[in-house]
């Protein structure tokens, strides 16, 4: 912790970075800070109850328009880091990253293949929670799944902190937003809050993190994220492992293999 | 007059392949059922998947999404890109809970008349076992400017 | 103000006979951990355990989504057809703390301000509140620094008081509260000699607010705004939560050229999009400038302009907020700011 402060104090000291995103003790849990000076950095934490995916915060033109930024990411936030620099959202290199080995120790990584090196070495978070829920709902007949999600998606009430949470969540204009057409009622309604998890989803095919951003933020706790987190299933039931390959829906495979087009 | 639920079905196809085996099926004089409603794209690969879900919302019963064979595609891999986003849009719908079973996806060619007027009369008699959308419909009237509706439907029962 | 107590037995019997008079039941309903208010067919349902419901009882005069008015276009000319309060139900809302009660006033106080709200003020005429004062609070909780308590009877018809879990003083303060217990006199008894104080929970005072209302007023430079808003990521989720805050939106419900409705629902001013313009000039650029508005809004300009406070304490945007931006914490550092 002694040792993240001091590193950024010195990065900010020496002007190789203006901004850190870093974690500080919240109410409860860690809560993002945003640290631009010594007196900030004195406040930060970085360890394994820092979860939150603080990557939301790189693509952010308000906050990092023009500056030199440093983060301490979670496994997720590096995923979501590498995605961003993929789809030339973030300049590889450009960033100061700080991350924690599997052992709990300090790294600093400097490029893409740094961070792909560390998420290779480290083993990915269990998921038997989200694993389970898609299941539960998966063995339940389709007339039952409809009146689950239907009776969950009801209560949104739109405030979209889905969105806002999420780190690949960084169009300046949203799909939601747009009027000719209107693709989706802008108004909170069983079937357009439905419409918009089916467009968020779609949007995040092969780029989502699987982090869980966005059932954490949801005020009202629908779950959210494990619509997002079958998508992530079927992409790689389908398609492999995203990386490497560009995005699963704007690339494609001959042998594809599917069993319902006739 | 008959009082037999009649599905409408709305088909979205491409035009180099589906649309042309679709004029090839009324030029051959093939005959099939009236219930769908076609509207042309460029290619598969535009068919947008919100437009699957606004023609449920707007009363379709079912919907056709058809474009050339894989190998085939006029912009050489529109379809393969189309096919990508199919089964991973089928696969949530699924999870959701909409009634996929009401989607035909097909592969028609230009020169497959008699395959579009097969794909159609399968749909439409598929549909027509299947029955009217209802739940879809309801879901789309629901609450549709009105608080109260909802208040019901999630009335706590006794 | 009258006082009663009734018995829990006597509670169920009581909610019964309002329910068969007529009114529907509004009331929290614990479900999956998180406690919302429903319309309830059983009194058995009710939760009355819950510190604070997700969402607040707002909806209730204030529905997120709502038809205005309808029109369709007939050979040449427009058929309208009004807002129809006719339909509205009858409502009794129950179980609400005293911090959703009082935020009724400042809600109010949007709706009149200038031309009444019909829709508003039709639905409020339909409601009678029975509150029930809080027993237990939690880290987030901070009425009492905002002028509330957790017995405090503003803006309810009736508040309970839990004494011990037998039953509840019952303090009738309004006529229309009057009209719900009188018919069942016979279900009440005489209140019980006890210390009202002590059956209430204990809500540390965080800030002053009066001192807060003085320094911000004067801090529309300040470069705290910018500091405390760095984290919030723009979602709307303290605004819809919130049992006080007014915002809407008014779209188009157009059914083709022919028909259509005009709806009214929730809005934030912590969206930029909440203020953009046509030309797209946004005259509320950043997160900071939107938080300062919500701030200002609640704590400056609505008690000038509407003699009611924009906040009630409950706490529940710094619950909901996926960035914990804690609210009480937020006003502690304002009223420690520097002039």
């Amino acid at each position: 912790m002694n040792e993240l402060r001091s590193k950024v104090k010195a990065l900010l000291g020496s002007s190789e970075i203006d901004l850190f995103v870093g974690y500080e003790q919240g109410t409860r849990l860690p809560r993002p800070l945003l640290a631009a000076s010594a007196e900030d950095a004195d406040k930060l934490i970085f360890d394994e109850r820092c979860t939150g995916n603080l990557a939301v915060y790189l693509t952010r033109k308000d906050l990092m328009g023009g500056k030199k930024a440093g983060i301490a990411a979670s496994y997720y936030a590096l995923r979501s880091i590498c995605r961003l620099i993929d789809e030339n959202q973030l300049q590889d290199g450009a960033t100061k990253i700080f991350a924690l080995t599997p052992q709990g120790a300090l790294t600093s990584l400097e490029t893409i293949a740094d961070v792909k090196q560390l998420l290779q070495e480290t083993p990915a978070p269990a998921k038997q929670v989200e694993d389970a829920w898609v299941q539960e709902v998966e063995e339940m007949p389709a007339a039952e799944r409809w009146k689950f999600w239907t009776g969950e998606l009801a209560k949104c009430f739109k405030c979209y902190a889905c969105r806002a949470a999420c780190p690949m969540c960084y169009c300046t204009r949203c799909i939601v937003e747009v009027n000719r057409p209107q693709w989706l009622q802008p108004w909170a309604a069983t079937l357009s809050n439905m419409e918009w998890q089916i467009n968020r989803v779609m949007h995040m095919a092969g780029r989502c993190a699987d982090c869980g951003a966005c059932g954490a933020a949801c005020p009202l706790g629908l779950p959210v994220h494990i619509i997002a987190h079958k998508m992530v299933q079927m992409v790689r039931q389908h398609f492999g492992e995203p990386a490497d390959k560009g995005a699963t829906l704007s690339t494609f495979d001959p042998s594809d293999k599917e069993n319902f087009i006739r | 007059m008959s009082t037999e639920f009649e599905p409408k079905i709305l088909a979205f196809v491409c035009n180099w392949c589906t649309y042309a085996g679709a004029d090839l099926t009324g030029t051959s004089r093939i005959k099939y059922a009236s219930n769908v409603k076609i509207v042309r794209f460029p290619c598969t690969g535009r068919i947008d998947f919100m437009l699957l879900l606004k023609a449920f919302a707007n009363g379709s019963d079912g919907v056709i999404v058809s474009g050339c064979h894989p190998n085939d595609c006029h912009y050489t891999s529109g379809n393969f890109h189309a096919r990508r986003r199919w089964m991973l849009f089928r696969g949530l719908l699924d999870f959701l809970g909409v009634d996929v079973r009401r989607i035909q996806f097909s592969w028609v060619s230009a020169a497959e008349g008699a395959k579009w007027a097969e794909v159609v009369n399968k749909t439409v008699a598929d549909v027509r076992a299947l029955g009217p959308y209802a739940e879809y419909k309801k879901a789309a009237k629901f609450l549709a400017g009105n608080e109260d509706v909802l208040l019901k439907a999630q009335e706590v029962a006794l | 103000m009258e006082l009663k107590y009734i018995p829990k037995t006597s509670l169920k019997p009581w909610l019964e006979k309002v329910r068969e008079g007529g009114k529907q039941i509004y009331a929290p309903v614990a479900e999956n951990g998180k406690t919302s208010f429903k319309r309830v067919k059983s009194v058995d349902e009710i939760s009355m355990e819950h510190v604070q419901t997700a969402q607040s009882a707002k909806g209730i005069a204030f529905p997120r989504t709502e038809k205005l008015f309808s029109y369709a276009k007939q050979q040449g000319d427009v058929a309208l057809q009004d807002y129809d309060p006719g339909s509205l139900p009858n409502t009794l809302v129950f179980g609400l703390h005293p911090c959703d009660a009082a935020a009724f006033k400042p809600l109010s106080g949007i709706f009149n301000w200038d031309t009444g709200d019909k829709p508003f003020n039709e639905r409020m005429q339909r409601v009678v509140m029975v509150s029930l004062s809080c027993s237990k609070c939690d880290p987030f909780c901070f009425c009492t620094s905002v002028g509330g308590s957790p017995g405090s009877a503003e803006g309810s018809d009736i508040l309970l008081t839990a004494v011990g879990s037998d039953g509840y003083l019952v303090e009738v303060a309004t006529d229309k509260g009057k009209a719900l217990t009188e018919p069942h006199a016979a279900l009440f008894e005489a209140p019980p000699d006890v210390n009202r104080e002590e059956l209430l929970a204990r809500v540390p005072a965080k800030f002053s607010v009066d001192e807060v209302e003085r320094k911000i007023a004067g801090a529309f430079e300040s470069d705290v705004w910018k500091k405390q808003s760095a984290r919030c990521i723009g979602c709307g989720a303290c605004a819809f939560v919130c049992p006080a805050c007014a915002c809407f939106d008014i779209q188009e419900n157009a059914r083709g050229a022919a028909a259509g409705d005009r709806i009214r629902c929730w809005d934030s001013c912590g969206f930029s999009l909440f203020t953009l313009h046509t030309s797209g000039h946004n005259p509320r650029e950043t997160q900071s400038w939107r938080w300062r508005q919500r701030l200002l809004h609640k704590f400056c300009y609505m008690p000038r302009r509407l003699a009611a406070r924009g906040c009630t304490g409950c706490g529940r945007c710094s619950r909901a907020c996926p960035v914990d931006m804690n609210l009480a914490e937020h006003l502690s550092e304002l009223e420690k700011l520097k002039t």
